[in-house]
Formats: structure tokens, C-alpha cells, sequence
């Protein structure tokens, strides 16, 4: 019985203790977590200012445009090919429930156009060349080359994130017009040879609903995607402790890959906010 | 050239630099010598202006390297030349365009002649006609030589060795101080040497000051070195066993 108050107490003090240990870890990452979106702002913001800034290093932005579209061009295809080939077959079977099959060809063209063709084209290029960025600038931090060139008196902003960052916007947005057509096209294969419907019908469906504003807005999607995609990949590489060495650049790679998806999925539903709701396009 | 005043540094409350006091007279090979994580390459790092001290000035030229802007930062970083501890060049580049990045960045110059300067300067650490070689091609004594190359491209006042013997065999590490007096000589330069390889120091070094709990604790000339009575100082230059005790 005298144990009792004394148990009581030492509960007690055991769950505030928890208590106190999970408000120090919550409250630590979520000031790591505020700090690191700071510090992320900053660099987008210094790669802004530095992109309109004299010298342009043209010669590395023809570079990173021919390494993030050139080398990405296959897998984006294949998978917009397939993205709308599996659009077109789930998309039949809950059509013909509404006996609405015959808009099949609006249906995919809709859909690729809005939201798949720029998504699928962001996720490619997150785990390609998101990653890559990250893996490349975060080996460059860990063997003292990025010190290397700030001892040069060479911006590594300027040198190593403004050509990244300009080629993820200007590639994501022409990747995405080839997932699009790609998409629609893998549609209108599945239409055609597992539903053996009509491909005029289709066709005449898919042109009479693209419109230019939907994919001009896609195409503004696919380039803030672009943009999150290299902030993220340099901010995660330039961010990578020179003692993490090899094990740090593998978990800031991986890092960095899902950051980018998370990101795009949230940008998406932000841009679809702003866009179609708040400014009423369509 | 280079004056050093009640430098300050902390990383995560362990003191690194305590009121660190220094003085590079122009056209010396100054060794700074310590031991393993008391701050040597620190100093390096704020000399270069990569790392900001806590306190304390460094006038490098006239200038305190701590207050300047990013803009005047980098024209007095034109005046340095680094050799980094793992030589740093940059893998997606040649040995060539390792050794003419500098000088393709700040100075309007035709490829012909950013090649000349590529070539001399290549010649001087004897490394001709290498300019192809990536550096995954090279030896770990080439890497340092290619590297020396790159510090030394854009005619700097002052280089800064950071450990250029370290991880090299001896008969590469004896040709890399011969190096360092050679261009030393060659280029009538101020260096600045952190090692704590002590055949390279007493092989390089004009001057000499050890660095021990944040400060400096003794500075001289080679021979004046050898008659400073400060244990710490003898037994890390004479490598015998220190009891403090």
C-alpha cells in the first residue's frame, strides 16, 4: 500500500517525461523542416536574381537542356504511350456502366491534357533528373568541389543551379506536349485495338475538347513542376554535410526524389486551386 | 599580405579558434602546423573567406575579408590560389579545362591563349601534355600537381596549401615540396602551408607557427622553431611521446 503514492508518482513522471521527449522531437523537426523551407526560399530566390544576371552561361544551359530533355525524351514518351493506354481501359469500363463509352476520346484527351500529361512527365523527371541533381551537386559538396569554385570566385548559384533550374523550366513544359500527344495517341491504340471502337469517332472527340487554354495551362503546370523539381534536387545536394560522404548523398538522393513528388502533388492542387477556381480558367 | 586578429570560432559549442593571432609578411612560405581538429584547416577556410569566424578580422591585402560583400569578396579571391587537401578538380571537366576554368571565367581571353596559359602552367608542376586526361585518370600525386596548376593559373599573390602532402606515398610527397620551393621561388609568392606532415614543414616553411587550443602558441623561423621551449611545440615536432604529467 505505502508503494502505491510513490508508483503513482513515478507514472507520472514517466508519461510527462515521454510527453516532454515527443514535444522535443516534434518541435525539432518542425523547426528543421521551417528552416530548411527557408533556406530552400532563399536559394530560389538567389537563383532568380542570378538568372537575368550577366554573364549567361548559355554554353551550360544548352548542356543541361540536351542532358534533361534529350536523355529524358524515351521515358517520357513510353510512359505518357502507357499512362494513356491504361487512361482509355479503366476509363471504358466505367463509361460503358453510364453507357457513355462514346466519349471515351474526351474522356482521355481531358484528362491527359489537365492533369497526366504534366504529372507523369513531373514524376518521370523527379526520380531522373531530380534525383541526378542532387546525387551530382551533393558529391561535388562531400570532394570540396563546390568549395572549389566558390575559392574561384565563382558563384556556384550561378555556375551550378541557374543552368539546372532554366533547363527544368523550359524542358518540362516541351516533355509534357510530347507526353500529351503520346497520351492521347496510347488512348486511341486502346480504343481502337481492345474495344475496337471508332478512331475517327475518337479523334473527333479528342480535337473538338483540346483546347488551347487547358494546354497552355497545363504547360505553365509542367514548368513550375520543373522549377520545384531543380530547386529541390540543388537544395538537397548543396545542403549534404561534406562529412555525410557517400552514405549522405545516397539518403539526400532518395531525399530528394520524394520531396519532389510530395511537392508536385501539393503544387498541383495549389495551381488547380488558383487556376480554375480562383481565376475561373477552363 | 595576410594579418589575422583575435579570430573566434565555435561549432556547436566546442571552441575551435580562441583569439587566434597571426601575421604572413608578403613573399613567405608561412607552415601551420597542429594537431588533427585544432582549426587549421578552419583558419584556411576563413582565410578564403568559405567559413565566417565568430569574431576577429582578416586582412588579406589591405582588406578585412570578413566585412566585404560578395562582389569584393571574389575580386580579392582572384589574388588567392587554393590546393585543396583531395585537390578537388572537378570530375566532368579535363585536366585542361581544370587548370583554364578560372581564367575562362574572369578574364576575356581567346581560346588559343587560355590554351598557352593552360600549357605553362601545366609545364611548371610537369605535367605537359596532360590537358586530355580526366581526373579519374590520374595518380593521387598528379591530382595534387593538377590541382597546384589550377591554384596557380590566374598569377595569385598568396596560395594556400591545405595538407599537400597528405595521402601521398613519400617519394610523391617529397616531389610535391619541391614543388612548393620551386614555385615559391618561381613566382614570388606569399604561401601558406597547413600540414601536420613535419618533413613537408621544415621542407617548405620560411615561418612556422603552431596552433594549439585556438591560438598560436609559437612562431618563427625553422631554426628559431627548434629552440622554442614549449613542450607541446617539441614533442609534436620531435614526434616523442608528451606527458604532460
Amino acid at each position: 500500500m505505502n508503494n502505491q503514492p510513490s508508483s503513482h508518482r513515478q507514472t507520472l513522471y514517466d508519461s510527462r517525461n515521454l510527453f516532454v521527449r515527443f514535444v522535443d522531437v516534434v518541435g525539432a523537426r518542425a523547426l528543421n523542416g521551417i528552416a530548411g523551407l527557408g533556406s530552400a526560399t532563399m536559394l530560389v530566390w538567389e537563383t532568380w536574381a542570378l538568372a537575368f544576371r550577366r554573364p549567361f552561361q548559355l554554353k551550360l544551359l544548352v548542356h543541361q537542356l540536351f542532358l534533361i530533355g534529350v536523355n529524358s525524351i524515351a521515358v517520357v514518351l513510353i510512359s505518357g504511350l502507357f499512362t494513356g493506354m491504361v487512361l482509355a481501359t479503366q476509363g471504358y469500363y466505367q463509361l460503358i456502366q453510364l453507357s457513355a463509352e462514346g466519349t471515351l476520346g474526351k474522356f482521355v484527351t481531358v484528362s491527359v491534357v489537365k492533369e497526366l500529361g504534366p504529372m507523369v512527365t513531373a514524376f518521370v523527371l523527379a526520380g531522373r533528373i531530380g534525383a541526378s541533381i542532387t546525387a551530382e551537386l551533393g558529391t561535388m559538396k562531400v570532394t570540396e568541389q563546390i568549395d572549389a569554385l566558390e575559392v574561384m570566385a565563382t558563384n556556384p548559384v550561378k555556375y551550378l543551379v541557374v543552368p539546372r533550374f532554366l533547363a527544368c523550366a523550359i524542358m518540362l513544359p516541351i516533355l509534357t506536349l510530347f507526353a500529351i500527344i503520346f497520351g492521347i495517341a496510347g488512348g486511341y491504340l486502346s480504343a481502337i485495338i481492345l474495344f475496337d471502337m471508332n478512331g475517327l469517332f475518337f479523334l473527333k472527340l479528342a480535337q473538338a475538347n483540346l483546347f488551347i487554354n487547358s494546354i497552355i495551362i497545363s504547360l505553365v503546370k509542367a514548368s513550375a513542376f520543373g522549377m520545384a523539381i531543380a530547386s529541390i534536387g540543388c537544395y538537397k545536394g548543396f545542403t549534404i554535410s561534406s562529412a555525410g560522404g557517400a552514405e549522405g548523398v545516397g539518403k539526400s538522393t532518395t531525399g530528394s526524389a520524394v520531396t519532389s513528388l510530395v511537392t508536385i502533388l501539393a503544387l498541383d492542387a495549389f495551381l488547380n486551386h488558383l487556376l480554375y477556381t480562383v481565376w475561373g480558367l477552363q | 599580405m595576410i594579418w589575422i586578429e583575435n579570430l573566434w570560432k565555435n561549432f556547436e559549442n566546442k571552441e575551435v579558434l580562441t583569439g587566434l593571432e597571426l601575421y604572413i609578411p608578403r613573399g613567405e612560405t608561412l607552415v601551420i602546423m597542429g594537431r588533427s581538429g585544432c582549426g587549421k584547416s578552419v583558419l584556411l577556410k576563413m582565410i578564403t573567406g568559405l567559413m565566417k569566424p565568430d569574431q576577429g578580422q582578416i586582412w588579406v591585402d589591405g582588406e578585412d575579408i570578413t566585412t566585404l560583400s560578395r562582389k569584393a569578396l571574389n575580386r580579392t579571391r582572384q589574388k588567392l590560389g587554393m590546393l585543396f587537401q583531395s585537390a578537388a578538380l572537378f570530375d566532368s571537366m579535363t585536366v585542361g579545362e581544370n587548370v583554364g576554368f578560372m581564367v575562362s571565367q574572369h578574364l576575356q581571353l581567346s581560346k588559343r591563349e587560355i590554351d598557352e596559359i593552360v600549357a605553362e602552367k601545366l609545364h611548371l608542376v610537369h605535367l605537359d601534355d596532360t590537358q586530355h586526361l580526366r581526373p579519374a585518370e590520374l595518380s593521387g600525386g598528379m591530382r595534387k600537381r593538377v590541382g597546384l596548376a589550377r591554384a596557380i593559373a590566374c598569377n595569385p599573390e598568396v596560395i594556400l596549401y591545405d595538407e599537400p602532402t597528405t595521402g601521398l606515398d613519400p617519394i610523391t610527397a617529397v616531389e610535391i615540396n619541391r614543388l612548393i620551393r620551386d614555385l615559391h621561388q618561381k613566382l614570388q609568392v606569399t604561401s601558406v602551408v597547413v600540414t601536420h606532415d613535419m618533413e613537408s614543414a621544415f621542407s617548405v616553411g620560411t615561418r612556422m607557427a603552431m596552433i594549439d587550443q585556438g591560438k598560436v602558441i609559437a612562431h618563427g623561423t625553422p631554426d628559431e622553431i627548434w629552440k622554442i621551449d614549449n613542450p607541446v611545440l617539441q614533442q609534436f615536432i620531435s614526434n616523442e611521446d608528451f606527458h604532460p604529467n
